[in-house]
């Protein structure tokens, strides 16, 4: 579904990324892991065409969409997540949820969205930044739900969270996949990496440094964990 | 008391000035991050619009009041495609020597053609007179100008709470990147923003036209004040730049009338009040700190 080759890019003078090349296919849930700096959240502003020093090819179902800009891409399908979550001060919950156009063939409707977040709907008429951090990710998540994105770019969506919100946006990646959305995710709780993904790509220095399976990162966990940092 | 009454009073209707100004250069900030210093040129050309179509032509007050701001919304979003949003992506500072470069040539086009001297505009007959409030009575024409002023920035806050633009527009303001990431074409609300702040410069200067003596340089004069009134209520909050413009008209009034002893600190009083609001709040009264990008 995603296919990103020979991708680098660029803070001013700065290299972040070398080379990148990965793949993601469409009902897969792929991590991004690395310590801080190593460019994860760097790829996935040029996978949604936010980045403007880039070099390479980003490919979406086949199609090259290297210049294609954001609210395009956008259109065909991604879904942004960000890592502050992206909440509007100047929206209520309910114009953060309705704000982006539907996008996809099975996008959630409000009344759903409400459903399965109670804490949203009785929030609804507030500035989205009013609410609690991990309300925010749910809502930060539940918006790209709803308009119907097929693939997620997820930033750090547990950073921060409770083990019981950690344990709520695992389900509800989970349960996306069950319906077919594929999601490329920044994550550093390797535990709950392997909780909801199939595969993960390890990023050193700005490049792929491995690729790895579940049962991989799990029987090297320590390792990782003492070269992440964590 | 009577007094008191008709300074309130003139004090809301030169607020009433100040907020339709702020509120175009508060949506034109906010969507382009560019400080407009041509703003007094185009309402100034309002009240010019209006005298010259009057005195050439024999077009009314009433039509002028649809002609010069839509044709200067026009102009200005000619303006923003030929040259402004060449340089958004620049230091602010090319943008402002751009616009300040556009009030100079302005001013001296209409020098040029008219003189520097000003020119008398006719209240319109339907507005001459007074109302009587019963303690006091008012021009008729400048409770209009109240009226009108505060409809329309009732209307506007309207389209910006309550529509899918308005949100739209919010949104961008607040957050241009992401809000692309949504998949919407920030790009293309940028023009017609900024010819819709344009507009309203340009209605002000016909509503003006009528009271204030129209000169090329009657813009130069009034932006000043209003650009410590978009300060005040804070750069680029649409309800923060119409709050402060009503307050400062009356603060200016109330100075002038009962400071008028002190002519050095009735006409400055604007900026000792801009001065303390940013020592208390530096992103002024109804700002937000700005967002990392």
């Amino acid at each position: 579904m995603l296919r990103i080759e020979n991708l680098s890019a660029f803070y001013g003078e700065a290299q972040v990324l070398r080379d990148v090349s990965l793949e993601v296919s469409a009902g897969e849930v792929v991590t991004l892991v690395g310590r801080n700096g190593a460019g994860k959240s760097t790829l996935l502003r040029c996978v949604m065409g936010l980045h403007p020093g880039q070099r390479g090819t980003v490919e979406l179902d086949g199609r090259d969409i290297t210049r294609l800009p954001a609210h395009k891409r956008a259109r065909l399908g991604l879904g942004w997540v960000p890592d502050d979550r992206g909440s509007y001060a100047t929206l209520t919950v309910t114009e953060n949820l309705t704000l982006p156009p539907t996008v996809g063939p099975d996008p959630w409707s409000l009344e759903r969205v409400y459903e399965a977040f109670p804490a949203l709907y009785t929030r609804r008429d507030s500035a989205a930044t009013m609410l609690s951090g991990g309300e925010q990710q749910m809502l930060a998540l539940a918006r790209v739900l709803r308009m119907g994105a097929r693939l997620l770019l997820c930033d750090e969506p547990t950073e921060g969270l409770s083990p019981l919100l950690v344990q709520q946006v695992g389900d509800l990646l989970r349960e996306a996949k069950r319906h077919g959305v594929t999601v490329l995710l920044v994550e550093q709780n390797l535990h709950f990496a392997t909780g909801v993904a199939d595969r993960h790509y390890l990023l050193a220095e700005g490049r792929v440094a491995e690729a790895m399976d579940n049962s991989e990162v799990r029987s090297r966990e320590r390792e990782l964990l003492a070269y992440l940092g964590i | 008391m009577s007094g008191f009454a008709q300074n309130t009073f003139n004090g809301l209707v030169s607020g009433a000035f100040y907020a339709l100004l702020a509120l175009g250069l508060a949506v034109i900030f906010g969507m382009l991050r560019v400080v407009n210093f041509a703003h007094g040129a185009f309402y100034m050309l309002g009240a010019f619009g209006a005298y010259v179509l009057l005195s050439e032509a024999g077009v009314p007050f009433w039509a002028a009041l649809v002609i010069m701001p839509v044709g200067l919304g026009l102009l200005g979003m000619a303006l923003e495609r030929a040259v402004i949003h060449r340089l958004t992506k620049l230091d602010p500072l090319y943008n402002f020597l751009l616009t300040f470069g556009l009030t100079l040539i302005l001013q001296d086009l209409v020098k040029l053609r008219y003189g520097v001297q000003s020119s008398p505009y006719e209240t319109p007959s339907l507005l001459s007179g007074s109302v009587d409030f019963g303690l006091f009575d008012f021009p008729t024409y400048r409770v209009f100008i109240l009226g009108f002023a505060v409809l329309l920035c009732v209307a506007v806050w309207w389209v910006l709470t309550r529509t899918r633009i308005g949100m739209v527009v919010r949104a961008a303001t607040e957050r241009p990147d992401l809000t692309r990431a949504f998949g919407i074409d920030v790009g293309r609300w940028v023009t017609p923003v900024f010819g819709f702040g344009i507009g309203l410069a340009g209605l002000a200067g016909v509503l003006a036209a009528p009271m204030r003596a129209v000169n090329p340089l009657m813009g130069a004069d009034l932006i000043i004040v209003v650009f410590a009134v978009v300060v005040i209520g804070g750069l680029g909050s649409i309800f923060g730049s119409v709050a402060a413009g009503f307050g400062i008209g009356l603060v200016q009034a109330w100075g002038e009338a009962y400071l008028s002893n002190f002519p050095l600190v009735s006409q400055t009083i604007v900026f000792v009040v801009m001065a303390g609001v940013l020592l208390w709040r530096p992103a002024g009264l109804f700002g937000r700190e700005e967002a990392p990008a």
